[in-house]
Protein backbone atom coordinates (compact mmCIF):
# COMPACT_ATOMS: atom_id res chain seq x y z
CA UNK A 1 0.00 0.00 0.00
CA UNK A 2 1.23 3.51 -0.80
CA UNK A 3 1.64 5.74 2.24
CA UNK A 4 2.32 8.85 0.17
CA UNK A 5 1.29 9.38 -3.43
CA UNK A 6 2.21 12.38 -5.54
CA UNK A 7 0.38 12.35 -8.85
CA UNK A 8 1.45 14.49 -11.79
CA UNK A 9 2.56 17.40 -9.66
CA UNK A 10 3.42 20.69 -11.32
CA UNK A 11 4.72 23.53 -9.23
CA UNK A 12 5.97 26.94 -10.26
CA UNK A 13 6.80 30.18 -8.53
CA UNK A 14 7.11 33.79 -9.46
CA UNK A 15 9.81 36.02 -8.07
CA UNK A 16 8.72 39.40 -6.69
CA UNK A 17 7.63 41.93 -9.31
CA UNK A 18 8.01 39.34 -12.06
CA UNK A 19 5.32 37.86 -14.24
CA UNK A 20 7.61 35.11 -15.45
CA UNK A 21 6.96 31.67 -14.01
CA UNK A 22 9.83 29.45 -12.89
CA UNK A 23 9.01 25.78 -12.89
CA UNK A 24 10.25 23.81 -9.92
CA UNK A 25 8.43 20.53 -10.54
CA UNK A 26 7.12 19.32 -13.86
CA UNK A 27 4.80 16.36 -13.81
CA UNK A 28 6.28 14.63 -10.78
CA UNK A 29 4.69 11.31 -9.86
CA UNK A 30 6.06 9.42 -6.91
CA UNK A 31 4.77 6.74 -4.60
CA UNK A 32 6.20 5.85 -1.19
CA UNK A 33 5.32 2.35 -0.03
CA UNK A 34 4.46 1.29 3.49
CA UNK A 35 7.41 0.16 5.59
CA UNK A 36 10.17 1.23 3.22
CA UNK A 37 13.07 3.63 3.54
CA UNK A 38 12.95 5.88 0.51
CA UNK A 39 15.93 8.06 -0.31
CA UNK A 40 15.20 11.16 -2.32
CA UNK A 41 18.33 12.45 -3.99
CA UNK A 42 18.95 15.29 -6.39
CA UNK A 43 21.07 18.29 -7.18
CA UNK A 44 20.72 21.60 -5.33
CA UNK A 45 17.55 23.32 -6.45
CA UNK A 46 16.18 20.16 -8.06
CA UNK A 47 12.93 20.47 -6.10
CA UNK A 48 13.42 18.00 -3.23
CA UNK A 49 12.35 20.39 -0.47
CA UNK A 50 9.47 21.62 -2.63
CA UNK A 51 8.27 18.02 -3.02
CA UNK A 52 8.38 17.54 0.74
CA UNK A 53 6.54 20.80 1.44
CA UNK A 54 3.86 19.79 -1.07
CA UNK A 55 3.52 16.40 0.55
CA UNK A 56 2.90 18.05 3.91
CA UNK A 57 0.55 20.78 2.67
CA UNK A 58 2.94 23.64 3.45
CA UNK A 59 2.64 24.77 -0.17
CA UNK A 60 0.09 23.88 -2.82
CA UNK A 61 0.56 22.37 -6.28
CA UNK A 62 -0.38 24.27 -9.46
CA UNK A 63 -1.61 20.96 -10.83
CA UNK A 64 -1.76 17.37 -9.63
CA UNK A 65 -2.75 15.77 -6.34
CA UNK A 66 -1.13 14.57 -3.14
CA UNK A 67 -2.54 11.62 -1.23
CA UNK A 68 -1.53 10.61 2.28
CA UNK A 69 -2.50 7.12 3.47
CA UNK A 70 -4.83 6.90 0.48
CA UNK A 71 -6.72 10.11 1.34
CA UNK A 72 -6.55 13.72 0.18
CA UNK A 73 -3.53 15.21 1.97
CA UNK A 74 -5.39 18.44 2.79
CA UNK A 75 -7.10 16.61 5.66
CA UNK A 76 -5.28 17.99 8.67
CA UNK A 77 -6.06 14.97 10.84
CA UNK A 78 -3.88 12.78 8.59
CA UNK A 79 -0.83 14.61 9.88
CA UNK A 80 -1.39 12.95 13.22
CA UNK A 81 0.31 9.96 11.56
CA UNK A 82 3.23 11.96 10.12
CA UNK A 83 6.49 13.25 11.58
CA UNK A 84 8.58 15.91 9.87
CA UNK A 85 12.07 17.33 10.24
CA UNK A 86 12.72 20.37 8.01
CA UNK A 87 16.09 21.16 6.48
CA UNK A 88 18.40 23.17 8.79
CA UNK A 89 15.64 23.52 11.35
CA UNK A 90 15.38 26.86 13.15
CA UNK A 91 13.71 25.93 16.37
CA UNK A 92 12.37 28.00 19.26
CA UNK A 93 15.73 28.84 20.75
CA UNK A 94 14.24 30.35 23.92
CA UNK A 95 12.94 26.93 24.96
CA UNK A 96 14.93 24.19 26.63
CA UNK A 97 15.12 20.81 24.90
CA UNK A 98 12.51 19.39 27.29
CA UNK A 99 10.14 22.36 26.91
CA UNK A 100 10.49 22.17 23.13
CA UNK A 101 9.52 18.50 22.96
CA UNK A 102 6.78 18.96 25.55
CA UNK A 103 5.27 21.79 23.47
CA UNK A 104 5.14 19.58 20.37
CA UNK A 105 3.69 16.71 22.38
CA UNK A 106 0.92 19.04 23.63
CA UNK A 107 -0.11 19.71 20.03
CA UNK A 108 -1.08 16.05 19.79
CA UNK A 109 -3.16 16.33 22.93
CA UNK A 110 -1.00 13.91 24.92
CA UNK A 111 -1.56 13.86 28.68
CA UNK A 112 1.13 15.02 31.09
CA UNK A 113 2.38 11.54 32.10
CA UNK A 114 2.67 10.35 28.48
CA UNK A 115 4.39 13.58 27.50
CA UNK A 116 6.92 13.32 30.28
CA UNK A 117 7.76 9.71 29.43
CA UNK A 118 7.97 10.31 25.70
CA UNK A 119 10.16 13.40 26.07
CA UNK A 120 12.57 11.52 28.33
CA UNK A 121 12.71 8.49 26.00
CA UNK A 122 13.25 10.60 22.90
CA UNK A 123 15.99 12.70 24.46
CA UNK A 124 17.79 9.46 25.32
CA UNK A 125 17.16 8.05 21.85
CA UNK A 126 18.74 11.01 20.06
CA UNK A 127 21.66 11.19 22.47
CA UNK A 128 20.59 14.32 24.36
CA UNK A 129 19.61 12.62 27.60
CA UNK A 130 21.61 14.97 29.80
CA UNK A 131 21.11 18.15 27.75
CA UNK A 132 17.34 18.46 27.96
CA UNK A 133 17.46 21.32 30.46
CA UNK A 134 19.55 23.60 28.26
CA UNK A 135 18.03 26.28 26.04
CA UNK A 136 18.20 25.47 22.33
CA UNK A 137 20.19 28.66 21.71
CA UNK A 138 23.08 26.91 23.46
CA UNK A 139 22.85 23.78 21.27
CA UNK A 140 25.36 23.02 18.54
CA UNK A 141 24.15 22.45 14.96
CA UNK A 142 24.33 18.70 15.41
CA UNK A 143 22.35 18.88 18.66
CA UNK A 144 19.67 21.01 16.97
CA UNK A 145 19.40 18.42 14.23
CA UNK A 146 18.90 15.71 16.86
CA UNK A 147 16.29 17.61 18.86
CA UNK A 148 14.56 18.38 15.56
CA UNK A 149 14.53 14.67 14.81
CA UNK A 150 13.12 14.00 18.27
CA UNK A 151 10.18 16.38 17.70
CA UNK A 152 9.50 14.59 14.40
CA UNK A 153 9.09 11.35 16.36
CA UNK A 154 7.08 12.75 19.29
CA UNK A 155 3.79 11.28 18.00
CA UNK A 156 5.32 7.91 17.10
CA UNK A 157 4.41 8.55 13.44
CA UNK A 158 3.75 5.95 10.76
CA UNK A 159 5.43 8.10 8.10
CA UNK A 160 8.58 10.04 8.94
CA UNK A 161 9.62 12.73 6.45
CA UNK A 162 13.14 14.06 6.89
CA UNK A 163 14.60 16.85 4.81
CA UNK A 164 18.40 16.49 4.72
CA UNK A 165 18.61 14.80 8.13
CA UNK A 166 22.36 14.19 7.86
CA UNK A 167 23.24 17.79 7.00
CA UNK A 168 25.58 19.43 9.48
CA UNK A 169 26.31 16.22 11.34
CA UNK A 170 29.73 14.77 12.04
CA UNK A 171 30.36 11.11 11.11
CA UNK A 172 29.20 9.92 14.54
CA UNK A 173 26.02 11.98 14.32
CA UNK A 174 25.38 10.67 10.82
CA UNK A 175 25.80 7.14 12.02
CA UNK A 176 23.34 7.77 14.86
CA UNK A 177 20.73 9.25 12.51
CA UNK A 178 21.24 6.31 10.17
CA UNK A 179 20.67 3.92 13.07
CA UNK A 180 17.48 5.78 14.07
CA UNK A 181 16.18 5.50 10.49
CA UNK A 182 16.95 1.77 10.43
CA UNK A 183 15.31 1.38 13.83
CA UNK A 184 12.17 3.10 12.52
CA UNK A 185 12.03 0.65 9.64
CA UNK A 186 12.48 -2.24 12.05
CA UNK A 187 9.41 -0.92 13.93
CA UNK A 188 7.43 -1.00 10.70
CA UNK A 189 7.53 2.73 10.05
CA UNK A 190 7.99 4.36 6.63
CA UNK A 191 10.83 6.82 6.16
CA UNK A 192 11.04 9.30 3.30
CA UNK A 193 14.17 11.40 3.39
CA UNK A 194 16.07 13.70 1.08
CA UNK A 195 19.83 13.77 1.14
CA UNK A 196 23.04 14.60 -0.66
CA UNK A 197 24.98 11.87 1.06
CA UNK A 198 24.84 9.07 -1.47
CA UNK A 199 26.84 6.50 0.47
CA UNK A 200 24.21 6.52 3.22
CA UNK A 201 21.47 6.27 0.64
CA UNK A 202 23.07 3.23 -0.92
CA UNK A 203 23.52 1.59 2.46
CA UNK A 204 20.12 2.03 4.08
CA UNK A 205 17.50 2.75 1.42
CA UNK A 206 15.09 0.18 0.05
CA UNK A 207 14.34 2.45 -2.87
CA UNK A 208 15.78 5.65 -4.26
CA UNK A 209 14.35 8.46 -6.38
CA UNK A 210 16.63 10.73 -8.37
CA UNK A 211 15.27 14.20 -9.05
CA UNK A 212 16.97 16.45 -11.58
CA UNK A 213 15.62 19.88 -12.46
CA UNK A 214 12.13 19.10 -11.24
CA UNK A 215 11.78 15.79 -13.05
CA UNK A 216 12.13 12.33 -11.58
CA UNK A 217 14.90 10.78 -13.66
CA UNK A 218 15.07 7.41 -11.96
CA UNK A 219 13.27 5.54 -9.23
CA UNK A 220 13.76 2.01 -7.94
CA UNK A 221 15.94 -0.20 -5.77
CA UNK A 222 19.68 0.32 -5.87
CA UNK A 223 20.02 -2.90 -7.89
CA UNK A 224 17.47 -1.67 -10.39
CA UNK A 225 19.14 1.70 -10.78
CA UNK A 226 22.78 0.77 -10.70
CA UNK A 227 24.05 -1.93 -13.02
CA UNK A 228 25.87 -4.76 -11.24
CA UNK A 229 27.82 -5.57 -14.43
CA UNK A 230 31.56 -5.05 -14.22
CA UNK A 231 32.73 -3.00 -17.21
CA UNK A 232 36.43 -3.36 -16.30
CA UNK A 233 38.85 -4.48 -13.60
CA UNK A 234 41.76 -2.62 -12.05
CA UNK A 235 44.75 -4.87 -11.31
CA UNK A 236 47.51 -3.59 -9.03
CA UNK A 237 50.86 -5.30 -9.61
CA UNK A 238 54.22 -4.97 -7.92
CA UNK A 239 57.68 -5.69 -9.32
CA UNK A 240 56.82 -5.44 -13.01
CA UNK A 241 60.22 -5.42 -14.73
CA UNK A 242 59.06 -5.82 -18.27
CA UNK A 243 56.40 -3.26 -19.12
CA UNK A 244 55.02 -5.22 -22.09
CA UNK A 245 52.04 -6.95 -20.57
CA UNK A 246 50.05 -9.32 -22.81
CA UNK A 247 46.86 -7.38 -22.28
CA UNK A 248 45.42 -4.45 -20.40
CA UNK A 249 46.51 -0.85 -20.24
CA UNK A 250 48.80 0.64 -17.62
CA UNK A 251 46.91 3.62 -16.17
CA UNK A 252 49.45 4.62 -13.54
CA UNK A 253 52.98 3.73 -12.47
CA UNK A 254 54.68 4.48 -9.17
CA UNK A 255 58.19 3.09 -8.65
CA UNK A 256 57.80 -0.65 -9.31
CA UNK A 257 54.05 -0.64 -8.76
CA UNK A 258 51.62 -0.37 -11.66
CA UNK A 259 47.87 -0.16 -12.00
CA UNK A 260 46.54 -1.98 -15.04
CA UNK A 261 43.06 -1.65 -16.48
CA UNK A 262 41.65 -4.83 -18.04
CA UNK A 263 38.40 -4.67 -20.00
CA UNK A 264 37.25 -8.31 -20.11
CA UNK A 265 37.23 -11.34 -17.87
CA UNK A 266 39.22 -13.32 -20.47
CA UNK A 267 41.95 -10.69 -20.49
CA UNK A 268 41.99 -10.72 -16.70
CA UNK A 269 42.62 -14.49 -16.60
CA UNK A 270 45.31 -14.14 -19.28
CA UNK A 271 47.06 -11.37 -17.37
CA UNK A 272 46.99 -13.27 -14.08
CA UNK A 273 48.37 -16.44 -15.72
CA UNK A 274 51.48 -14.71 -17.12
CA UNK A 275 52.43 -12.69 -14.06
CA UNK A 276 55.31 -14.95 -13.01
CA UNK A 277 56.94 -14.58 -16.44
CA UNK A 278 57.12 -10.85 -15.88
CA UNK A 279 58.46 -11.19 -12.35
CA UNK A 280 55.38 -9.43 -11.00
CA UNK A 281 53.41 -9.98 -7.83
CA UNK A 282 49.64 -9.49 -7.64
CA UNK A 283 48.59 -6.84 -5.08
CA UNK A 284 44.87 -6.51 -5.77
CA UNK A 285 42.10 -7.01 -8.32
CA UNK A 286 39.24 -4.51 -8.07
CA UNK A 287 36.10 -4.90 -10.18
CA UNK A 288 34.82 -1.47 -11.21
CA UNK A 289 31.10 -1.23 -10.53
CA UNK A 290 28.79 1.60 -11.23
CA UNK A 291 27.79 3.44 -8.09
CA UNK A 292 24.80 5.61 -7.25
CA UNK A 293 27.18 8.53 -7.48
CA UNK A 294 27.97 7.64 -11.11
CA UNK A 295 24.28 7.57 -11.90
CA UNK A 296 23.72 10.84 -10.04
CA UNK A 297 26.52 12.64 -11.85
CA UNK A 298 25.56 11.22 -15.23
CA UNK A 299 21.93 12.30 -14.94
CA UNK A 300 22.82 15.68 -13.48
CA UNK A 301 25.30 16.39 -16.27
CA UNK A 302 22.90 15.18 -18.93
CA UNK A 303 20.34 17.66 -17.66
CA UNK A 304 22.73 20.59 -17.67
CA UNK A 305 25.56 20.12 -20.18
CA UNK A 306 28.52 22.33 -19.47
CA UNK A 307 30.94 23.71 -22.04
CA UNK A 308 34.07 21.72 -22.79
CA UNK A 309 36.77 22.16 -20.19
CA UNK A 310 40.47 21.56 -20.37
CA UNK A 311 41.65 18.90 -17.96
CA UNK A 312 45.19 17.52 -17.79
CA UNK A 313 45.95 18.42 -21.34
CA UNK A 314 42.87 16.66 -22.76
CA UNK A 315 39.62 18.17 -23.80
CA UNK A 316 36.59 16.43 -22.29
CA UNK A 317 33.01 17.03 -23.16
CA UNK A 318 30.98 16.81 -19.96
CA UNK B 1 -8.97 22.54 18.75
CA UNK B 2 -8.76 24.46 22.04
CA UNK B 3 -5.91 22.25 23.28
CA UNK B 4 -3.82 23.19 20.25
CA UNK B 5 -4.70 26.91 20.37
CA UNK B 6 -3.92 26.86 24.07
CA UNK B 7 -0.54 25.16 23.51
CA UNK B 8 0.45 27.70 20.83
CA UNK B 9 -0.82 30.60 22.96
CA UNK B 10 1.20 29.48 25.99
CA UNK B 11 4.29 29.05 23.85
CA UNK B 12 3.80 32.52 22.38
CA UNK B 13 3.38 33.95 25.87
CA UNK B 14 6.56 32.17 26.95
CA UNK B 15 8.38 33.59 23.92
CA UNK B 16 7.13 37.10 24.66
CA UNK B 17 8.10 37.10 28.33
CA UNK B 18 11.59 35.93 27.38
CA UNK B 19 11.85 38.83 24.95
CA UNK B 20 14.12 41.63 26.18
CA UNK B 21 12.15 44.30 24.34
CA UNK B 22 9.12 43.62 26.54
CA UNK B 23 11.06 44.51 29.68
CA UNK B 24 12.63 47.51 27.99
CA UNK B 25 9.19 48.85 27.08
CA UNK B 26 7.86 48.11 30.57
CA UNK B 27 10.74 49.97 32.22
CA UNK B 28 10.16 52.95 29.92
CA UNK B 29 6.43 52.90 30.63
CA UNK B 30 6.96 52.82 34.40
CA UNK B 31 9.54 55.61 34.08
CA UNK B 32 7.16 57.74 32.03
CA UNK B 33 4.28 57.23 34.47
CA UNK B 34 6.60 58.29 37.30
CA UNK B 35 7.84 61.26 35.27
CA UNK B 36 4.30 62.66 35.26
CA UNK B 37 4.79 63.69 38.90
CA UNK B 38 7.78 65.87 37.99
CA UNK B 39 5.93 67.28 35.01
CA UNK B 40 2.97 68.21 37.21
CA UNK B 41 5.24 70.46 39.28
CA UNK B 42 5.60 72.74 36.26
CA UNK B 43 1.90 73.54 36.22
CA UNK B 44 -0.15 75.29 38.83
CA UNK B 45 -3.38 73.78 40.07
CA UNK B 46 -3.66 70.96 37.55
CA UNK B 47 -1.31 68.39 39.07
CA UNK B 48 -4.01 65.72 39.16
CA UNK B 49 -4.95 66.24 35.52
CA UNK B 50 -1.34 66.05 34.37
CA UNK B 51 -0.60 62.87 36.32
CA UNK B 52 -3.75 61.11 35.12
CA UNK B 53 -3.40 62.28 31.52
CA UNK B 54 0.28 61.45 31.27
CA UNK B 55 -0.18 58.10 33.02
CA UNK B 56 -2.99 56.99 30.72
CA UNK B 57 -1.10 58.22 27.64
CA UNK B 58 2.00 56.25 28.72
CA UNK B 59 -0.03 53.05 29.15
CA UNK B 60 -1.61 53.71 25.75
CA UNK B 61 1.64 54.32 23.84
CA UNK B 62 3.71 51.56 25.43
CA UNK B 63 0.89 49.05 25.16
CA UNK B 64 0.59 49.78 21.44
CA UNK B 65 4.36 49.58 20.98
CA UNK B 66 4.36 46.17 22.71
CA UNK B 67 1.52 44.98 20.49
CA UNK B 68 3.37 46.14 17.38
CA UNK B 69 6.96 45.15 18.12
CA UNK B 70 6.21 41.76 19.62
CA UNK B 71 3.00 41.14 17.68
CA UNK B 72 4.49 41.69 14.25
CA UNK B 73 6.98 38.92 14.81
CA UNK B 74 4.16 36.52 15.64
CA UNK B 75 3.61 35.09 12.21
CA UNK B 76 6.21 36.66 9.93
CA UNK B 77 9.18 35.67 12.09
CA UNK B 78 7.83 32.15 12.32
CA UNK B 79 7.78 31.98 8.50
CA UNK B 80 11.10 33.76 8.11
CA UNK B 81 12.84 31.44 10.58
CA UNK B 82 10.89 28.46 9.29
CA UNK B 83 9.79 27.43 12.79
CA UNK B 84 6.27 27.32 11.38
CA UNK B 85 7.15 24.27 9.24
CA UNK B 86 7.40 21.93 12.19
CA UNK B 87 4.11 23.24 13.56
CA UNK B 88 1.99 23.14 10.42
CA UNK B 89 3.25 19.68 9.52
CA UNK B 90 1.37 18.58 12.65
CA UNK B 91 -2.41 18.18 12.91
CA UNK B 92 -2.95 21.91 13.29
CA UNK B 93 -5.35 23.97 11.22
CA UNK B 94 -3.80 27.17 10.03
CA UNK B 95 -6.51 29.23 11.70
CA UNK B 96 -5.62 27.53 15.00
CA UNK B 97 -2.04 28.71 14.54
CA UNK B 98 -3.15 32.32 13.91
CA UNK B 99 -5.62 32.30 16.82
CA UNK B 100 -3.06 30.67 19.12
CA UNK B 101 -0.51 33.34 18.29
CA UNK B 102 -3.11 36.07 18.81
CA UNK B 103 -4.25 34.67 22.16
CA UNK B 104 -0.65 34.38 23.35
CA UNK B 105 0.02 38.02 22.62
CA UNK B 106 -3.28 39.10 24.15
CA UNK B 107 -2.19 37.31 27.33
CA UNK B 108 1.17 39.08 27.21
CA UNK B 109 -0.55 42.43 26.79
CA UNK B 110 -2.88 41.66 29.67
CA UNK B 111 0.08 41.04 31.99
CA UNK B 112 1.88 44.08 30.58
CA UNK B 113 -1.14 46.34 31.06
CA UNK B 114 -1.67 45.01 34.60
CA UNK B 115 1.92 45.85 35.57
CA UNK B 116 1.72 49.37 34.10
CA UNK B 117 -1.70 49.97 35.65
CA UNK B 118 -0.62 48.69 39.06
CA UNK B 119 2.25 51.18 39.12
CA UNK B 120 -0.01 54.00 37.89
CA UNK B 121 -2.69 53.28 40.48
CA UNK B 122 -0.12 52.98 43.24
CA UNK B 123 1.12 56.51 42.49
CA UNK B 124 -2.46 57.81 42.43
CA UNK B 125 -3.35 56.04 45.68
CA UNK B 126 -0.31 57.52 47.43
CA UNK B 127 -1.27 60.95 46.18
CA UNK B 128 -4.93 60.40 47.06
CA UNK B 129 -6.05 60.98 43.47
CA UNK B 130 -7.44 57.55 42.66
CA UNK B 131 -10.68 57.52 40.69
CA UNK B 132 -12.57 54.28 40.06
CA UNK B 133 -13.44 55.45 36.54
CA UNK B 134 -9.77 55.04 35.65
CA UNK B 135 -10.32 51.28 35.69
CA UNK B 136 -12.79 51.74 32.85
CA UNK B 137 -10.32 53.94 30.95
CA UNK B 138 -7.60 51.29 31.24
CA UNK B 139 -10.04 48.55 30.26
CA UNK B 140 -10.89 50.44 27.07
CA UNK B 141 -7.19 50.95 26.38
CA UNK B 142 -6.75 47.19 26.70
CA UNK B 143 -9.60 46.72 24.20
CA UNK B 144 -7.69 49.00 21.85
CA UNK B 145 -4.53 46.88 22.29
CA UNK B 146 -6.54 43.79 21.35
CA UNK B 147 -7.67 45.48 18.15
CA UNK B 148 -4.16 46.71 17.30
CA UNK B 149 -2.84 43.18 17.89
CA UNK B 150 -5.41 41.78 15.47
CA UNK B 151 -4.23 44.30 12.86
CA UNK B 152 -0.58 43.41 13.57
CA UNK B 153 -1.37 39.73 13.04
CA UNK B 154 -3.18 40.48 9.78
CA UNK B 155 -0.33 42.59 8.41
CA UNK B 156 2.30 40.08 9.49
CA UNK B 157 0.38 37.43 7.51
CA UNK B 158 0.45 39.69 4.48
CA UNK B 159 3.86 41.25 4.47
CA UNK B 160 7.39 41.61 5.83
CA UNK B 161 7.93 42.52 9.51
CA UNK B 162 9.13 46.08 8.80
CA UNK B 163 6.27 46.89 6.44
CA UNK B 164 3.79 45.30 8.81
CA UNK B 165 5.10 47.45 11.72
CA UNK B 166 4.82 50.63 9.65
CA UNK B 167 1.29 49.79 8.50
CA UNK B 168 0.10 48.92 12.01
CA UNK B 169 1.56 52.09 13.53
CA UNK B 170 0.10 54.13 10.68
CA UNK B 171 -3.35 52.67 11.33
CA UNK B 172 -2.96 53.46 15.05
CA UNK B 173 -2.34 57.11 14.20
CA UNK B 174 -5.09 57.21 11.56
CA UNK B 175 -7.47 55.43 13.93
CA UNK B 176 -7.13 58.25 16.45
CA UNK B 177 -7.62 60.95 13.82
CA UNK B 178 -10.61 59.38 12.15
CA UNK B 179 -12.91 62.13 13.43
CA UNK B 180 -11.17 64.43 10.94
CA UNK B 181 -12.28 62.18 8.08
CA UNK B 182 -15.86 62.56 9.30
CA UNK B 183 -15.41 66.31 9.41
CA UNK B 184 -13.88 66.30 5.93
CA UNK B 185 -16.87 64.35 4.56
CA UNK B 186 -19.19 67.09 5.86
CA UNK B 187 -17.16 69.88 4.31
CA UNK B 188 -16.31 68.35 0.93
CA UNK B 189 -18.34 69.88 -1.91
CA UNK B 190 -18.43 66.82 -4.20
CA UNK B 191 -20.65 63.83 -3.60
CA UNK B 192 -17.94 61.34 -4.69
CA UNK B 193 -15.51 62.78 -2.16
CA UNK B 194 -18.12 62.57 0.58
CA UNK B 195 -18.88 58.91 -0.22
CA UNK B 196 -15.18 58.05 -0.33
CA UNK B 197 -14.58 59.70 3.04
CA UNK B 198 -17.61 57.91 4.50
CA UNK B 199 -16.44 54.51 3.21
CA UNK B 200 -12.98 55.05 4.64
CA UNK B 201 -14.44 56.30 7.90
CA UNK B 202 -16.35 53.05 8.40
CA UNK B 203 -13.66 50.80 6.99
CA UNK B 204 -10.69 52.07 9.01
CA UNK B 205 -10.46 51.24 12.72
CA UNK B 206 -11.99 53.98 14.82
CA UNK B 207 -9.77 53.95 17.88
CA UNK B 208 -11.54 57.00 19.23
CA UNK B 209 -14.17 54.54 20.48
CA UNK B 210 -11.69 53.35 23.11
CA UNK B 211 -10.46 56.77 24.19
CA UNK B 212 -12.14 58.26 27.25
CA UNK B 213 -9.04 59.97 28.61
CA UNK B 214 -10.57 63.42 28.11
CA UNK B 215 -13.68 62.59 30.11
CA UNK B 216 -11.70 61.00 32.94
CA UNK B 217 -9.04 63.70 33.22
CA UNK B 218 -11.51 66.57 33.11
CA UNK B 219 -14.02 64.83 35.33
CA UNK B 220 -16.73 64.81 32.64
CA UNK B 221 -19.53 62.27 32.47
CA UNK B 222 -19.03 59.24 30.25
CA UNK B 223 -21.83 58.97 27.72
CA UNK B 224 -24.21 56.11 28.50
CA UNK B 225 -23.65 53.08 26.30
CA UNK B 226 -20.08 54.17 25.47
CA UNK B 227 -18.50 51.10 27.04
CA UNK B 228 -21.07 48.78 25.52
CA UNK B 229 -20.48 50.31 22.08
CA UNK B 230 -16.67 49.97 22.49
CA UNK B 231 -17.12 46.30 23.44
CA UNK B 232 -19.39 45.58 20.48
CA UNK B 233 -17.04 47.46 18.15
CA UNK B 234 -14.05 45.44 19.39
CA UNK B 235 -15.91 42.16 18.96
CA UNK B 236 -17.21 42.89 15.46
CA UNK B 237 -14.18 44.70 14.04
CA UNK B 238 -11.63 42.49 15.83
CA UNK B 239 -13.34 39.27 14.68
CA UNK B 240 -13.50 40.57 11.10
CA UNK B 241 -9.78 41.37 11.12
CA UNK B 242 -8.87 38.01 12.65
CA UNK B 243 -11.11 36.17 10.20
CA UNK B 244 -9.34 37.97 7.33
CA UNK B 245 -5.93 37.10 8.82
CA UNK B 246 -6.95 33.42 9.07
CA UNK B 247 -8.27 33.44 5.49
CA UNK B 248 -5.05 35.02 4.18
CA UNK B 249 -2.87 32.57 6.09
CA UNK B 250 -4.97 29.59 4.99
CA UNK B 251 -3.70 29.85 1.42
CA UNK B 252 -0.30 31.33 2.16
CA UNK B 253 2.61 29.55 0.49
CA UNK B 254 5.25 28.87 3.11
CA UNK B 255 8.34 29.29 0.94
Amino acid sequence: MAVLDLLDIHKSYRSHLSIRKYWILRGLSLSIREGEIFGYIGTNGAGKTTTIKLALGLIFPDQGSVRLFGEDSSKVELRRRVGFLPENPYLYDYLTGEEFLDFHARLFGLDRATRRKRVKDLLERVGLGNRGDRQLRHYSKGMLQRIGLAQALINDPELVVLDEPMSGLDPIGRREVRDIILDLKARGRTVFFSTHILSDTETICDRVGLLVKGALKAVGTIDELVSRDVPYWEVALQGVVNGNLPCGRIVSRREDRVLVRVDSQGDLHRLLSVLNGHGARLVSVTPARQSLEDLFIREARAASPRPARIDEGHVHQN
Amino acid sequence: MFIRINAIALNTFREAIRHRILYLLLVFAVAMISFAQILSLLTVGSEEKIIKDFGLASIDVFGVLTAVFIGIGLVSREIERRTVYTLLAKPIHRFEFVLGKYTGLALTLLVNTCVMTAWFFLILLIKGMFDLRLVVAVLLLFFQFLLITALAVLFSCLSTPILASVMTLALYVIGHLLWSLDLLAKRLPTETGKVLCRVLYYLLPNLGNFDIKGEIVHGLAIAPGRILWATVYLLVYGCAILWTACAVFERKELQ
